[in-house]
C-alpha cells in the first residue's frame, strides 16, 4: 500500500512541480512588477502663504493640487514597461520673498529630493527659482510668472506656460485702435517690478510702433497706496491709461482713478481686473479691461484643437470648472488654471517620454505642440529656451448687465468676444 | 503747470493730516515712555479691519465705526502694555523693541491666517470736491478733519486734564511724579493704550478711502518714524505739522521729478532734521 502510494505521489508531485512552477514563476513575475511598479516622483515648489503674493500663489496651488488629486486618483501615469508614476507634493513658504527663494528650492532638490519643480508666484520669484533648477538640472515649469527675460539666459530646463509679457497688453493697444482710430495718446504707469516692468516695456515700443504717444511712462514703488501723484501727472486728454502691477496695487489704482473723476477712453491694468474680487471697488470697476491668461468662458476644446490641426489633452474647460469650484467652493481664476496646467504638462510630457528620465520628459516638452482646456502650449527651444510661445491672451471688461450687477465679459480677440467693448469716462 | 502743482499739493496736503494721525500714536508712546512700538503699523492695519467688519458684519457707518474702533483701540493697547510692555519697559530699549517686534509678527501672522493679505475695500463713497483744478474725494476731506479733531482731543488731554498731565510729568521725569504720588504704571498703561487708539483711528480713517491687507500699516509706520523726528516727540500739533510737512512734499517732490524720488527727500529731510535739530519742530523732549 505504501508502495503503492509512492508510486502514485512521486509522479503527481514532479508533474505539478512541472506544471506549478513555471505557473508560480509567472505569478511571481507578475507580483514582482506590481510591488515595485509604483514610482513616486516628488513634485517640489514654493507657496507664497504669507506676504503679498499670498493670493494668487494660493489659488495656483489649488490649482496644482487639485491636478495632482485628479491623476493619483485615476491611478497615476502608466509607463510601457508596467510602471505606475504617482506623484506627491513638497512644498515650503516662501513668504513671498525672492531670498527665501534660492534656499528653499535648493532644499527641495537636495534634501527632498524633488524630481521635478513648479515654479512659485510671480516673475521675480520665479526668475531665482529658475536658476537653481538649472544649476542641479531638474526640469522646471513655470506658472504665475509672465516675465520673458528668465528664458533669455540660456536655460534649457525652463518651460513657461504663461503667456510671455511680451504679449501682455499689446492686445489693448490693438482694442483701443479699433475702438477709436483716432486715439494717440497712452499713459503707462506700472509697478516697479520685475513682471510689470516687462510688460510695459513691451507695450511702450508696441505702442509706439503703432503711432501712439506715451505722455507718461512712470513706475511707482510694489508698496504703493497713493496713487493721486500719479494720477496728477496724467495730462488732459489722453486715450487710455494702462499699466498696474499685482493685485492689492492695481486695484487701489483703478479705484483711485475713479475717485478723481479722470476721463479717458480706456483703462486696461494688469492682474487685478480678471479677478472675481475686483468687483468689489463696485462703480470703480466698471469698464476696467484686464488681460487674463484664461478665463472659465474661454472656448478650447477638441473641435477648436482640430481645427488647428493639434491634439486636444486633458480635462475640459467645463470638468475643470466644476470640480475646482467643488473642491475649494470658489470660481477659478487663470492663477489656479496657471497652477493645473502646469501640473498637466508634466504629465503629458511624462506619458510622452514613457519615463520620468529627466532627458526623455525634457525632449517631450521640446516637442509638445497640443491644445489643452488652458489654451495652446508649444514651447519656443531655439533662442529663448522654454518661452511660451503657442498660449494667447483674452481680455476681460467689467460691464454691467440687464440687473445692472457687474458682470466680467471678453472683449478682446474678437473670436473670443462674449460682448462688445465700452468706453470707460469720457465726459 | 499751476493747475498741476494745485491739485498735486492739495493731494499731498489732505493725506499729511492722516499721516500726522497715524504718528501721533507712535510719538506720544515714544516721547511718554522711551518706546519704541514696531506693532504701531499692525495696529494701525488692525483699525482697518475693525473698520471693515464693522461695515460689513454689522452694518454701521464707517465713521460711526471709527468711534468703537478708537475704543477697542485703547482696551488693545492696555491689554498689550500689559502682556508686553510693562515688564520690559525699565530694561535696555532693544527688550522693549523686540517685544513690540514680536506682537507685531504676532497680529501679522494672525491677520494674514484670518483675512489672508487679500485687499479689501470699503465700498463707502460720500462724494467728491471739484474746485476747479482740484478735485479731493470727501472721505479724505473728512479723514484731515478727523485728524484735526483728534489733535485738538489730544491736545486738550494733555493740557487741560488730570491724567493728561500726568502722562506729561511722567514724560518729563518719572521718578519725580512718582514721588508726587502719579501712579506711573498705570499712566504709562493709559499713555500706550491711547497711543494705540490713535492708530487705531488713523486705520480706520484710512480703510475709507484706500483698499488694505494686514500689510498695509507698515508704510505708515515708516511715515511715522519720519514725522516724529520732524515734529519732536510726545507733541500732538509737532506730529500733525510734521504730517503736513511730509504731505506737502509728496505733493510737491512728483512734479518735478518722477515720484520715485519721493523717499529719498523725505529721509535726506529726516537726516538733516536729526543733525540739524534732533528735538525735532516742536522739540517737546
Amino acid at each position: 500500500m505504501q508502495k503503492m502510494k509512492f508510486w502514485f505521489l512521486t509522479p503527481l508531485i514532479i508533474l505539478s512541480l512541472i506544471m506549478g512552477g513555471p505557473s508560480l514563476a509567472a505569478e511571481k513575475k507578475a507580483i514582482q512588477p506590481a510591488a515595485k511598479a509604483v514610482e513616486n516622483v516628488v513634485i517640489g515648489f514654493t507657496a507664497s502663504q504669507t506676504g503679498k503674493f499670498n493670493v494668487e500663489s494660493t489659488r495656483q496651488i489649488h490649482g496644482l493640487s487639485l491636478w495632482m488629486d485628479q491623476v493619483n486618483a485615476a491611478g497615476g501615469i502608466k509607463l510601457p514597461e508596467g510602471t505606475v508614476v504617482k506623484f506627491a507634493a513638497k512644498f515650503y513658504d516662501d513668504e513671498s520673498k525672492k531670498d527665501r527663494v534660492q534656499e528653499l528650492y535648493t532644499r527641495l532638490i537636495n534634501e527632498d529630493k524633488a524630481d521635478f519643480l513648479i515654479s512659485p508666484y510671480s516673475s521675480g520669484l520665479t526668475d531665482a527659482a529658475a536658476v537653481i533648477a538649472q544649476q542641479y538640472k531638474r526640469i522646471m515649469i513655470t506658472c504665475g510668472a509672465a516675465s520673458d527675460s528668465t528664458y533669455n539666459k540660456g536655460y534649457t530646463l525652463v518651460y513657461q506656460t504663461y503667456t510671455p509679457a511680451s504679449r501682455y497688453l499689446t492686445g489693448a493697444i490693438d482694442l483701443l485702435a479699433q475702438m477709436d482710430p483716432k486715439a494717440n495718446q497712452v499713459a503707462i504707469v506700472y509697478e516697479a517690478a520685475k513682471f510689470s516692468t516687462d510688460v510695459v516695456n513691451y507695450l511702450k515700443d508696441y505702442a509706439q510702433k503703432k503711432g501712439f504717444q506715451v505722455v507718461l511712462f512712470e513706475g511707482y514703488d510694489p508698496g504703493a497706496t497713493d496713487f493721486a501723484p500719479f494720477i496728477d501727472k496724467i495730462p488732459k486728454g489722453t486715450d487710455a491709461i494702462m499699466g498696474g502691477g499685482h493685485f492689492a496695487d492695481t486695484s487701489t489704482f483703478a479705484k483711485q482713478l475713479y475717485e478723481k473723476g479722470v476721463k479717458t477712453k480706456m483703462v486696461a491694468l494688469l492682474v487685478a481686473p480678471p479677478e472675481d474680487q475686483f468687483a468689489e471697488l463696485g462703480d470703480a470697476a466698471y469698464a476696467v479691461i484686464g488681460p487674463s491668461q484664461w478665463e472659465s468662458s474661454a472656448n478650447y476644446n477638441p473641435k477648436a484643437a482640430k481645427k488647428l490641426g493639434l491634439e486636444y489633452y486633458g480635462i475640459s474647460v467645463a470638468d475643470f470648472t466644476k470640480n475646482y469650484k467643488e473642491k475649494y467652493k470658489e470660481n477659478p481664476t487663470y492663477h489656479s488654471a496657471g497652477g493645473y496646467v502646469a501640473g498637466l504638462l508634466l504629465q503629458k510630457a511624462i506619458e510622452m517620454a514613457g519615463s520620468t528620465d529627466s532627458a526623455k520628459v525634457k525632449a517631450a516638452l521640446d516637442k509638445m505642440n497640443l491644445m489643452t482646456f488652458y489654451g495652446v502650449i508649444k514651447f519656443d527651444t531655439a533662442k529663448a529656451h522654454g518661452l511660451q510661445v503657442g498660449h494667447d491672451m483674452v481680455y476681460i471688461q467689467w460691464q454691467r448687465d440687464a440687473k445692472k450687477k457687474l458682470v466680467k465679459r471678453v472683449v478682446w480677440p474678437e473670436a473670443a468676444a462674449t460682448g462688445k467693448p465700452v468706453f470707460y469716462r469720457t465726459k | 503747470m499751476f493747475s498741476h502743482l494745485l491739485s498735486s499739493l492739495s493731494d499731498g496736503l489732505v493725506l499729511g493730516f492722516v499721516y500726522g494721525l497715524a504718528a501721533m500714536g507712535l510719538s506720544l508712546i515714544w516721547g511718554v515712555m522711551a518706546v519704541i512700538n514696531l506693532a504701531h503699523g499692525p495696529v494701525i492695519a488692525l483699525g482697518m479691519f475693525t473698520t471693515y467688519l464693522l461695515f460689513y458684519q454689522a452694518g454701521l457707518n464707517p465713521y460711526l465705526a471709527i468711534v468703537v474702533v478708537a475704543a477697542l483701540g485703547l482696551l488693545f493697547g492696555l491689554v498689550m502694555y500689559g502682556a508686553a510692555v510693562h515688564r520690559v519697559i525699565d530694561a535696555p530699549h532693544l527688550s522693549s523693541l523686540l517685544s513690540t517686534f514680536a506682537v507685531n509678527m504676532i497680529i501679522i501672522g494672525i491677520g494674514t491666517a484670518v483675512f489672508t493679505t487679500s485687499p479689501r475695500n470699503i465700498d463707502f463713497a460720500i462724494g467728491t470736491l471739484n474746485l476747479g483744478p482740484i478735485t479731493i474725494p470727501l472721505t479724505r476731506l473728512v479723514a484731515a478733519l478727523g485728524a484735526v479733531l483728534m489733535t485738538v482731543f489730544l491736545y486738550s488731554f494733555l493740557y487741560l486734564t488730570r491724567p493728561g498731565k500726568a502722562i506729561r510729568a511722567v514724560a518729563n521725569n518719572r521718578e519725580a511724579a512718582e514721588l508726587m504720588g502719579i501712579p506711573s504704571s498705570a499712566i504709562l498703561a493709559l499713555s500706550f493704550g491711547l497711543g494705540t487708539m490713535l492708530a487705531a483711528t488713523a486705520g480706520a480713517f484710512i480703510s475709507t478711502f484706500f483698499p488694505f491687507t494686514i500689510l498695509s500699516g507698515f508704510p505708515y509706520e515708516l511715515k511715522s518714524f519720519v514725522i516724529c523726528v520732524l515734529g519732536g516727540l510726545g507733541h500732538p500739533l509737532g506730529a500733525l505739522v510734521g504730517g503736513l510737512i511730509l504731505g506737502g512734499l509728496e505733493g510737491l517732490v512728483p512734479i518735478f521729478m518722477p515720484v520715485s524720488w519721493v523717499p529719498v527727500v523725505e529721509f535726506s529731510l529726516f537726516v538733516l532734521v536729526l543733525l540739524v535739530r534732533p528735538t525735532g519742530l516742536f522739540g517737546a523732549k
